[in-house]
């Protein structure tokens, strides 16, 4: 989520002149998709949904909502610019540091105090942070999570990631405190204040105990854990700081002035932690991803429109959010301005590859990879996430993702995709947090849209990404918008877990639709991670299951990428050796070799496919193999 | 412990349930379908009393247990008279330069001059209406965009005198889009210096609202200072 200003930047540019701009990417909005006309509540909502089935649900708990507001506060509607709001009756500010008295206001802020942001996984745990804290739920029983642990350390956004017994929490705000208390930090300069990087020791995970705070300049919006393969007695930390520089009085080496060469923007934070001493933890590097060759630390965008009737993008300065890949050598960064790619393979050197902008983004906000590192999902958070921005008006290619390919390490741009439900005024609605499903043979990314719901979606032809599932609930409130809504949508080892702002912890699954088979999720079940922090990607494997093989042939079959008689040989041979218990039994011998004569035919027919049902033809043809394999 | 949303929606059900044996059946079998589809979501409460609220301490030091009203208590991060007065001031300070921005509409002949002058306006106007809401929230007094016109006003740091506007719209071509620079430099810096004030002041910045608006223009304006001086510089000073 960006901050205040943002989201109204550009809202008063018409938006018919935009639309007409547009290219006609996706089609325009359903005006008889169940999503619209949903009731408004915060507990009682009316639901709509394909593909996707609510098991759990979990309010905030105590000590992270405000009893008087459970569902937060109101967002003000925005008004046409020269419409000025009555003055009302002013109660009398008091002076001297003194907060005006009298009843809460009737409309405020938005009310992110307690905002639950985003998700980590490790074992049967899950830690959903909060500007106030983080809570982690055993999720041992997805049908029945238990609540273990609440803490409590205000400081925005408190995004999380988990490396073995150690949490890693970002903090922004001037109000956050080093010893995590909730009176914020009157003065101005103060040893107390804390805006960097936390980490807590959660070997009691009832109990997580604070072991270090990296400081930064700009604080830490979001952050990235970063492996080494080559040296696991270290982990680092991304740390991308959006907010303002402090003074150099409160931290050594802050530089708040842009054109100054030691300025603090322009950069993101490399931390070095050493896994065995995390209290020595430290910044080792700030390097300048966006300098150009003559030297100018912002050599990148520097902020406007792209022509007549294009988005204004950010100036880059800074990055939202990175995302790695560090077994491929590569980071994604969503940075104000641009979508860069960098080559991380020396973690603290990351260097830059490739920039590229985009005429319909105004804030590049987070990326992800897919499975094999070869395309980049990047998200544009128009409006901040703070703003209905999914509304029939608005364009299908603005507050949406872009699907880039790889092509020799540079990002090319083939399609958007926007959740494609129009939403009310009430809903604050645009792309944002998602992780990849494990469907073999497919790229397919679920999503939260803040108050639009949880989206998945496909991307294996990046030119042309479509939904296929969705849940999304009615707006909060009937009447005016509390920002609410899905923070971050991930999967974690067979379920979605949705952070759900004002509503809490939402946990889903899968269901078959024309566009997702039964075997295409049991497959993706099959898939298995110990830890899961959604901007550290990693490789995916299959297991040589029968299940994968019958996923892929699903697949096969809806592309019609695969001969009939193919396909029902394949069936055949997959229905005989689910049947054998070993490879020794009677008959077994013959069912093997006809797998593995199956898997060659399948390579011969790979030869003249080309594309996703190339490698599918492929994968079928390896899981074939490797089936048999097992069993001899 | 009670957990104030969730037992409500529970209430509601078993209210639900109650109310279907006194009416209708087909009210009943709504009733009940709306319990069926819902099984497994209220089966997720929680029945074992919830953990209790642990706060960590400084690095190195031991957590706490805190209770929820502690916990929740925001009374020392709210807003400020500061923040009252900061947004109050940079009304003023943000209309001047939407008038700055009129005067450049009929005196540059240059393209470049246009789009910073309407990239400004949009932001400006923006943040206006922000500032607005967020006064009229909280019961605040919202001033009005040209109070500093009123002989006598203050005007806040780097906003221009009368003269000087004067000599501004007296300006025109390159020698207008020199002064429209270095003025609006000069205006720019002044909110930069607003936000730093606000910043050094105790107790201001504190709520999260203020804190994300105050950045924003710190960021925003720092950034159009720059690509200014940049603009002065390729015009030859």
């Amino acid at each position: 989520m960006k901050s205040a200003v943002q989201r109204l930047v550009v809202v008063s540019l018409g938006v018919g002149a935009l639309v007409a701009a547009v290219a006609a990417q996706q089609p325009a909005f359903d005006p008889k998709d169940p999503r619209i006309g949903l009731k408004a509540g915060l507990r009682d909502a009316g639901v709509a949904s394909k593909g996707l089935e609510l098991v759990a649900s979990m309010g905030r708990p105590e000590g992270f909502y405000d009893p008087k507001q459970p569902a937060g506060e109101p967002m003000p509607p925005e008004r046409q610019g020269n419409q000025t709001p009555e003055a009302p009756a002013a109660a009398a500010p008091q002076a001297g540091g003194q907060r005006p008295g009298g009843a809460p206001p009737a409309g405020g802020g938005g009310g992110l105090n307690f905002a639950n942001s985003d998700l980590a996984f490790q074992g049967n745990r899950v830690i959903i942070g909060n500007f106030h804290g983080f809570n982690t739920y055993d999720i041992e029983n997805t049908r029945r999570p238990r609540l273990i642990a609440s803490v409590v350390c205000p400081g925005g956004q408190g995004d999380v990631s988990i490396y073995g017994n150690l949490l890693f929490m970002s903090v922004e705000q001037t109000r956050g405190r080093v010893d995590c208390g909730v009176e914020g930090v009157a003065d101005a300069v103060s040893r107390e204040r804390f805006r960097g990087v936390r980490i807590f020791d959660i070997t009691d995970v009832a109990r997580p105990r604070q072991v270090a705070a990296v400081q930064t300049c700009r604080g830490s919006h979001t952050h990235t854990l970063v492996t080494n393969p080559a040296d696991r007695t270290k982990i680092y930390v991304y740390g991308s700081g959006t907010s303002t520089v402090r003074p150099g009085e409160e931290l050594e080496g802050c530089v708040g002035k842009p054109d100054d060469p030691n300025t603090s923007l322009f950069s993101i934070d490399v931390i070095e932690v050493p896994i065995a001493a995390p209290e020595r933890a430290r910044i080792v590097n700030t390097p300048r991803i966006f300098a150009d060759d003559k030297g100018n630390l912002g050599g990148l965008w520097q902020g406007g429109n792209h022509g007549e009737g294009t988005q204004t993008s950010r100036m880059t300065n800074q990055c939202h959010d990175i995302t790695v890949f560090p077994a491929v050598g590569l980071a994604a960064g969503a940075c104000s301005g641009n979508g860069i790619l960098l080559d991380i393979s020396d973690p603290v050197h990351p260097k830059r590859l490739d920039a590229v902008v985009d005429k319909s983004f105004a804030y590049w906000h987070s990326a992800t990879f897919n499975h094999d590192g070869t395309k980049v999902i990047f998200t544009d958070e128009w409006g901040g996430g703070t703003r209905p921005r999914c509304r029939a008006e608005d364009p299908t290619t603005w507050g949406a993702n872009a699907v880039f390919d790889i092509v020799d390490r540079k990002l090319v741009f083939r399609g958007y995709y926007k959740m494609p439900a129009a939403q009310t005024e009430q809903e604050n609605c645009v792309a944002h947090n998602g992780s990849l499903i494990p469907v073999p043979g497919r790229d397919i990314m679920v999503q939260g849209w803040y108050q639009g719901g949880v989206s998945v979606f496909d991307f294996t032809d990046s030119t042309r990404p479509f939904e296929i599932a969705y849940f999304d609930r009615g707006p909060l409130d009937p009447t005016q918008l509390i920002t609410g809504g899905y923070w971050s949508a991930y999967w974690y080892n067979g379920h979605i877990y949705g952070s759900e702002i004002a509503r809490g912890l939402d946990i889903f699954r899968l269901t078959p639709t024309e566009h997702l088979t039964q075997h295409e999720i049991d497959a993706a079940m099959l898939v298995r991670a110990e830890e899961v922090n959604a901007q550290e990607q990693k490789p995916v494997t299959w297991p040589a299951a029968s299940v994968v093989a019958r996923a892929y042939l699903d697949q096969l079959n809806r592309t019609k990428g695969i001969q009939p008689a193919r396909a029902q040989a394949v069936n055949a041979a997959l229905t005989r050796v689910d049947e054998l218990r070993t490879g020794r039994e009677a008959g077994a011998g013959a069912v093997l070799d006809q797998l593995d004569a199956l898997a060659g035919q399948l390579d011969t027919d790979a030869q003249a496919s080309s594309g996703a049902d190339q490698k599918r033809l492929r994968a079928l043809a390896e899981t074939l193999r490797g089936r048999a394999a097992r069993l001899r | 412990m009670s957990r104030g949303p969730r037992s409500q929606s529970r209430c509601i059900l078993v209210v639900l349930i109650l109310r279907g044996k006194h009416v209708t059946s087909r009210r009943l079998a709504v009733a009940v379908a709306a319990l069926l589809a819902l099984p497994a979501v209220q089966a997720a409460a929680q029945e074992e009393p919830p953990p209790p609220i642990i706060k960590p301490g400084a690095p190195g030091q031991p957590s706490t247990v805190i209770e929820a009203a502690k916990a929740t208590d925001l009374s020392k991060v709210g807003y400020t008279r500061a923040d009252v007065e900061f947004m109050q001031g940079m009304i003023g300070h943000h209309a001047q330069a939407i008038e700055m921005v009129d005067l450049l509409k009929t005196r540059t002949a240059s393209d470049d001059m246009r789009k910073l002058g309407q990239r400004i306006e949009i932001s400006q106007r923006d943040e206006i209406r922000m500032m607005k809401e967020w006064l009229t929230a909280r019961g605040q007094a919202v001033p009005d965009e040209h109070a500093h016109h009123m002989p006598g006003a203050t005007l806040m740091p780097g906003m221009l005198t009368a003269d000087e506007m004067a000599k501004l719209g007296a300006a025109k071509g390159v020698a207008f889009d020199r002064l429209f620079l270095e003025l609006m430099i000069k205006h720019h810096m002044g909110a930069v210096a607003m936000v730093q004030q606000l910043f050094a002041t105790e107790g201001a910045g504190q709520d999260g609202e203020i804190f994300a608006f105050a950045s924003d223009v710190d960021a925003d304006q720092a950034m159009e200072i720059r690509r200014m001086a940049i603009m002065l510089k390729e015009l030859g000073r």
